[in-house]
């Protein structure tokens, strides 16, 4: 019915946090006048960077799941766009779903995005120690 | 049926991501992370769905399956055309800048 729109207002915080963290780390990288700091950082993949890829992940998830439902006629290019809202017992309907199936999806593509980037971070710790050690 | 089709969008769209050097320059990723997270999300919704429906859930009949599969495969072409539209804006052969430029168009 609107379970996407869980996931939606995710993406878009997670877009804005990694804009905020994207302008906070430039201007660390600009004002940083030490060179080996600066390399150190360039180093890594900053966290702003996955946080894009949580990013990115919701948004094509959305946008898919969007065309899902208007082919469904859940969602009409009108107001109040969904049309569950013209009913109050397809309301109560539609809130359930997205406090369970919209809630799900929202943590399992999170959960899969801090599982990826738990092992790319445990990789480059080991090219880190394994470049240290040569 | 969709997420099927969605899941082998992904994988495809991932193995053409690791084996092309210039994924980073083509924005091959975006590619990647829109049909993983719709597949994520449409593997949810199958759970979900297998929850309530239980055997029936195997058992759709065939309008249902053809209807499903046509949506997976519009599904697939939209996910391509958002990622065009993606590549054209970021352009990085120059192409569109070039087509709009005013010394093409003199």
């Amino acid at each position: 019915m609107a379970c996407f729109v869980v996931p939606a207002v995710e993406a878009v915080a997670v877009t804005i946090a990694a804009a905020v963290m994207k302008k906070k780390h430039k201007k660390q990288t600009e004002t940083a006048n030490n060179a080996e700091r600066s390399t150190e950082k360039e180093s890594a993949t900053p966290f702003y960077k996955k946080l894009g890829w949580l990013a990115s992940l919701l948004w094509g998830g959305v946008i898919l799941l969007a065309f899902e439902h208007l082919w469904h006629g859940e969602i009409v290019p009108w107001f109040p766009f969904l049309t569950a809202m013209s009913d109050p017992t397809a309301i109560r309907e539609m809130l359930i779903e997205m406090a369970t199936v919209g809630v799900t999806m929202s943590v399992v593509v999170t959960a899969a995005w801090a599982v990826v980037v738990a092992i790319g971070n445990r990789i480059a710790k080991r090219v880190a120690t394994g470049a240290n050690n040569k | 049926m969709t997420l099927v089709i969605a899941l082998i969008c992904a994988v495809i769209s991932t193995l053409i991501w690791y084996f092309n050097p210039d994924r980073k320059k083509l924005k091959l990723s975006v590619l990647c992370f829109e049909f993983w997270g719709a597949s994520l999300m449409w593997l949810v919704d199958a759970v979900f769905e297998f929850a309530e429906l239980k055997e029936e859930f195997f058992t759709q009949s065939a309008d249902a399956v053809v209807n499903d599969a046509l949506l997976g495969l519009c599904v697939a072409v939209l996910g391509v055309v958002v990622y065009l539209i993606v590549l054209l804006i970021s352009d990085p052969n120059g192409v569109v800048k070039q087509l709009f430029s005013k010394k093409d168009n003199e």
